[in-house]
């Protein structure tokens, strides 16, 4: 398992190349890339800037890893997470799981995606040309948890 | 008994700084009393507290509800629900 919080870019292909490596088990690789937008909410975005708990964020990351492994079948999984000033079209986090079937690794993904929404200690501020604001968390993003723990289908 | 307190985020925005030291009466047990406790100084905190809803806690970096019990000299950190990925 390796999770990274950094503020430098990341190469998504060698990311996953690194992932993979040379094991022969693995069947598949699953991967989300979170971008930055320009729209949010209607309003446009010039720019955003990540803040973190440092220490807290990389142990919550591996407490979602490590429910992800004890909910399917999981070789090995990635989380990079960047902080500090990101622009629109930017990348802002890649998750990335190996399984030897595409079920556990699909379905893990998604779940490390949905549960480090709401359980990362990472905060948005996004800057407008009217000014700053700081990013609300959304409903859907605790439903999507919850439905996890529910154990219900993702829509 | 000593904490080292933490804000986060708009709440930080809010009290005007990122954290504190300081040291709590004996009646104060819990993090939900804690919370309590720094709301009854005054401001910033009342407002801070008023204004930034909801609030989350951790001790020494985990998520702790309001019944967990404090432990001397823990990092207590207060922020805003979060917002990565």
């Amino acid at each position: 398992m390796t999770v990274r919080v950094q503020q430098s870019d990341f190469d998504v292909g060698a990311e996953l190349a690194a992932l993979r490596g040379a094991n022969p088990r693995v069947g598949a690789i699953a991967s989300f890339v979170g971008l930055a937008r320009d729209l949010n909410e209607g309003c446009e975005v010039l720019d955003i800037t990540l803040e973190h708990y440092p220490g807290m964020t990389e142990r919550a990351l591996e407490d979602i890893v490590a429910q992800a492994r004890q909910r399917w079948d999981v070789i090995d999984a990635l989380i990079v997470h960047r902080t500090g000033l990101i622009a629109p079209l930017e990348q802002i986090v890649l998750v990335a799981v190996t399984s030897m079937h595409r079920h556990d690794a699909f379905e893990a993904c998604r779940y490390l995606i949905d549960y480090l929404k709401t359980d990362a200690p990472f905060w948005k501020k996004e800057r407008s040309p009217d000014g700053s604001r700081w990013v609300e968390a959304r409903a859907s993003d605790e439903q999507a948890r919850a439905a996890w723990q529910r154990g219900e289908p993702r829509k | 008994m000593k904490l080292s307190v933490l804000y986060f985020a708009r709440l930080r925005d809010a009290i005007g700084h990122s954290g504190e030291d300081i040291e709590v009466p004996a009646d104060v047990t819990t993090v939900g009393e804690l919370r309590s406790w720094l709301v009854q100084r005054g401001a910033p905190w009342s407002a801070a507290f008023a204004q930034v809803r909801p609030i989350r806690v951790a001790m020494d970096q985990v998520m702790a509800p309001d019944a967990t019990r404090l432990r001397d000299g823990a990092e207590v950190a207060f922020f805003p629900p979060v917002t990565g990925g």
